[in-house]
């Protein structure tokens, strides 16, 4: 991926060896399986684009009646804007957060661990719902904000909780992997807190914050869930995706939408392509992992502001899951427990609850190896740049991609008559590989870094001692990696719990999910059922979570322990 | 025991089950399973079902439901290659949309001649066939009203007025079917010169264009908004649920739609999918649908479910449902023009 060879000294060009042509295959092969979930689905719904309702070639007519019309410029600027503010917020706010709980000494760190994470295991209806509890004209705080919450408010706020985990995660990620040699040489020197902030640990982490910048910025842009709920008359881009889409079935119109919605996608590889090149290995075979020593005042402050986020985050839950218990909001506040016997508001009732564990559970194991497999072979294989720069590309696309679109071009592609996997259609299968595609760019993200970190000097001292790169591939790469590996796979199965955009139009008669469930039932009026069953959601997620601590604990310890000095 | 032993009642065991599983699986495998795309309430699912497989027992209705957009835009997206073998409670419009893209396979029900008129397709062989029809009604939350004082309306006329400023909420017909069989009802009762200049009074005194038709009601229902335009049936299970709401036929009429049954060409189940459109049309599935709509097909099935406002069949406007579909582009991107998108935080 780096270019950095270009700037080295012209070497004389080796043949290859068997393993670099079987890593060529490898990546071969992964390109195209990435075109199956990936870019043929999207290009045979987005090449509608050009076509009428009727199929017909009709070039850039489409894009011209679109352009024309005065509402677009309303929806980009708004989607813009949006974007902008909260990214502007949620970065800061989780670079502080994810600053303390990696460089600082916190009380109950773990506590506030996971609860930064809690958002990620909800559905996005979830902050929609908690919005109205507190803000709404019913609502127990109404009038605070000033105004309604229906509209640019109600969007920012919900998003910000929405996305804080994300941008937390990868930054805790960047923060972590800081070399203690680098501060120790900058105490020596006797370089002010401030200095070593500025020109340690701000560029160390660079990568992580552009990294996370960008997943904000797209997650809020893409996203319709929050929007739709919560956004008033607040027009966005992937609001209009709806009202084409869902509204009116005009695909074409949805597919000009669609490739309006790819361009923050374009700039985010661009950017990232640029920052790669920068970046160099953190983890160098001798670094020593930073180990924060306690200082009063640092740490209550620190303890403070994770206070103030943490207790946000816990009054949003909170308020979904006291109103999941009332009876009928507003007019009678009595508890029961009765939201919670699904059955009674959604044929599928629990089955739909199961169906999405098992999903889940499938995007995760599939996901993973995928994605880990796929990273690796990309970042390991020598030159082929062509190749290994278009797999890069098919690994961001999804990212950018509103899943209604996404869906839709499953539907396209996956049920066409003449499509040898079309016996996938209407199968937990496709819900499996559709989710897979759809969160495909963080978890390749997250495999990446996790790979870059690994010095190349592994490889190099396996290749000389003649072994095999499968060798060392599940002897020292993916044991190192196991953390990633583990973080990807909860990525997978909380996203997999939650999804709905892309889903919505792929589940069968035994497949329906109970993310899609809770959306049906909030559309038919029961908020509280809807309530409940977002609470669920998130309880499974944070239970498995809670487990891969445990085991991240107990049993990876061991296989971590030679990072520690 | 020994361990071979053990291993071998373990395997007659699992031999055993394994059996039971093929023979279970057969007897089921005789049922024909029908695939039925729907958007009729979840509630309404297990009775329908349970009525239909009651009286033909070869039969099995495997449903997918969801929202009339989702599932319109689905199957026309399935186009090429149909999974659904009955479309059995979808919009008429939608269906009318599908028979003109050549997607519905015309046949004409047993039951159907006994039908009202406007509840068929006018084709021959009828296209589809109409179950129940529902309304863009008025949902009034009287227990915000008493609060703000404010007087119940009972025409579109009154809610025009001031005292309802920022007070109403509809669907937005760019996203929602019910939103653009409203205006369309409008547009039809006052003409459109007088329809455009009624929406651009009553823009002054929306709020709010909601995503989805059940939305407007449901606000009311929970308060959020005194007066929620749109689905009849969702204000009237909410008040039966307990909501301080009343359902309000505006005096001028109003606008409609119907559920309808059809039958997707290319399925490869057509004799059990004729049974199913048989049923659908028959007078106990009017019944049926009686108890959650009270305007059915058959003429002779009288019913009112609780909290449905009673004089709504008399106020149907004469809606031209060709005109409708036809105009449905020119009419959105009017109403786009003049009234999405215009974000701007109106004055308080």
């Amino acid at each position: 991926m780096t270019l950095a060879a270009s700037n080295r000294s012209p070497i004389l060009r080796v043949a290859m060896s068997r393993d670099d042509l079987m890593m060529r295959l490898g990546v071969v092969l992964f390109a195209v399986v990435l075109l199956v979930i990936v870019g043929l689905p999207l290009w045979s719904l987005l090449a509608k684009a050009f076509e009428d309702r009727d199929g017909k070639f009709v070039g850039l007519a489409n894009y011209v009646s679109y352009f024309s019309t005065p509402a677009l410029f309303d929806s980009a600027l708004n989607s813009l804007h949006v974007a902008a503010v909260c990214t502007l917020i949620v970065v800061p706010l989780a670079f502080f957060y994810a600053y303390a709980l990696t460089r600082t000494v916190l009380p109950v760190r773990w506590l506030f661990q996971g609860i930064s994470l809690i958002p990620i295991f909800a559905p996005s209806l979830l902050p929609g719902l908690a919005l109205v509890y507190l803000f709404g004209n019913q609502g127990f705080f109404k009038g605070a904000l000033g105004g309604p919450i229906y509209g640019f408010d109600g969007i920012v706020i919900a998003q910000i909780f929405y996305c804080f985990p994300h941008a937390t995660l990868i930054l805790v990620t960047a923060l972590t992997t800081a070399d203690a040699r680098l501060y120790e040489a900058a105490d020596a020197l006797g370089a002010s807190k401030l200095r070593v902030f500025f020109t340690v640990t701000l560029p160390g982490a660079k990568y992580g914050l552009i990294s996370a910048a960008l997943v904000v910025f797209t997650m809020v842009i893409t996203d319709f869930g929050i929007a739709k709920v919560i956004g008033g008359n607040f027009n966005v881009l992937a609001t209009d995706v709806y009202k084409q889409v869902i509204g009116q079935q005009n695909f074409s119109m949805g597919a000009v939408v669609g490739m309006v919605l790819l361009a923050p996608a374009a700039i985010a590889f661009l950017v990232d392509r640029v920052v790669q090149r920068k970046q160099v290995a953190l983890l160098t075979a001798r670094a020593v992992p930073l180990i924060p020593k306690p200082k009063l005042g640092r740490d209550l402050f620190f303890t403070a502001f994770c206070t103030v986020v943490a207790a946000g985050i816990l009054v949003i839950l909170g308020m979904a899951a006291w109103g999941s218990l009332i009876k009928y909001w507003p007019y009678n506040l009595s508890l029961t427990l009765a939201n919670y016997d699904f059955t009674n508001f959604d044929a599928s009732g629990w089955d739909s609850y199961f169906n999405s564990v098992e999903m889940a559970v499938g995007a995760a194991v599939f996901g993973t190896t995928l994605m880990f497999v796929g990273a690796w072979l990309n970042e390991k294989t020598r030159e082929f740049y062509l190749m290994r720069g278009i797999v890069q590309f098919l690994a961001f696309l999804p990212m950018a991609v509103p899943g209604l679109v996404l869906g839709l071009g499953y539907i396209f592609f996956f049920n066409a008559p003449n499509n040898p996997l079309n016996f996938l259609y209407a199968t937990m299968g496709i819900l499996v590989v559709n989710t897979v595609a759809h969160f495909y760019t963080v978890g390749h993200l997250t495999a990446t870094t996790a790979l870059k970190q690994i010095d190349p000097e592994f490889e190099s001292v396996s290749a000389s001692l003649k072994v095999p790169v499968w060798r060392t591939f599940g002897r020292v790469t993916a044991p190192i990696c196991l953390p990633a590996i583990l973080d990807i796979a909860i990525y997978l199965f909380v996203n997999g719990m939650t999804t709905v955009s892309s889903v919505i139009f792929l589940y069968s008669s035994d497949t329906k999910l109970a993310s899609v469930a809770a959306v049906n039932i909030e559309e038919s009026g029961a908020t509280a059922v809807a309530a409940a069953l977002c609470i669920v959601i998130v309880i499974t997620s944070a239970a498995v979570k809670t487990l891969h601590v445990l085991a991240d604990r107990f049993l990876l310890g061991r296989l971590q322990a030679w990072r520690r000095r | 025991m020994t361990i071979f032993a053990t291993m071998r009642r373990a395997a007659v065991l699992g031999g055993v089950a394994l059996a039971a599983i093929a023979i279970s699986g057969a007897a089921f495998a005789q049922k024909t399973k029908l695939t039925v795309y729907t958007a009729i309430e979840n509630e309404q699912l297990d009775p329908f079902k349970k009525a239909f497989e009651a009286d033909n027992p070869t039969i099995e209705i495997a449903w997918v439901r969801d929202s009339t957009g989702v599932m319109t835009a689905k199957l026309i997206a399935e186009k090429d290659n149909p999974r659904a073998d009955v479309i059995w409670g979808l919009a008429a419009s939608s269906v009318g949309l599908m028979a003109g893209m050549g997607m519905i396979e015309p046949y004409t029900p047993a039951n159907a001649a006994a039908l009202k008129p406007i509840f068929k397709s006018g084709k021959s062989p009828e296209t589809w066939v109409g179950m129940d029809a529902f309304l863009a009604v008025v949902c009034f939350n009287t227990a915000e009203a008493k609060k703000g004082n404010k007087p119940t309306p009972t025409s579109w006329a009154d809610l025009i007025k001031p005292e309802y400023k920022d007070s109403i909420v509809m669907p937005n017909p760019a996203s929602s079917g019910t939103g653009y069989l409203t205006i369309a009802g409008w547009l039809t009762i006052m003409g459109e010169e007088a329809g455009w200049k009624f929406m651009d009074a009553l823009h002054q005194n929306v709020s709010q264009y909601l995503h989805s038709g059940s939305a407007p009601c449901v606000q009311a229902a929970k308060g959020e908004r005194l007066i929620g335009i749109g689905f009849d049936m969702r204000g009237a299970t909410e008040k039966t649920k307990g909501a301080p709401i009343d359902l309000i036929v505006p005096k001028e009429g109003l606008g409609w739609e119907m559920e309808a049954t059809a039958i997707v060409k290319g399925t490869k189940n057509l004799d059990a999918a004729k049974k199913l459109a048989d049923w659908a049309s028959s007078p106990k599935a009017n019944e049926l649908y009686g108890k959650y709509y009270a305007i059915v097909a058959n003429p002779t099935v009288k019913s009112m479910p609780p909290n449905y406002p009673a004089d709504g069949e008399k106020l149907m406007a004469k809606v031209d449902v060709d005109w409708m579909a036809k105009n449905r582009e020119r009419i959105l991107a009017e109403w786009t023009k003049r009234y999405d998108g215009k974000s701007a935080p109106k004055a308080k």
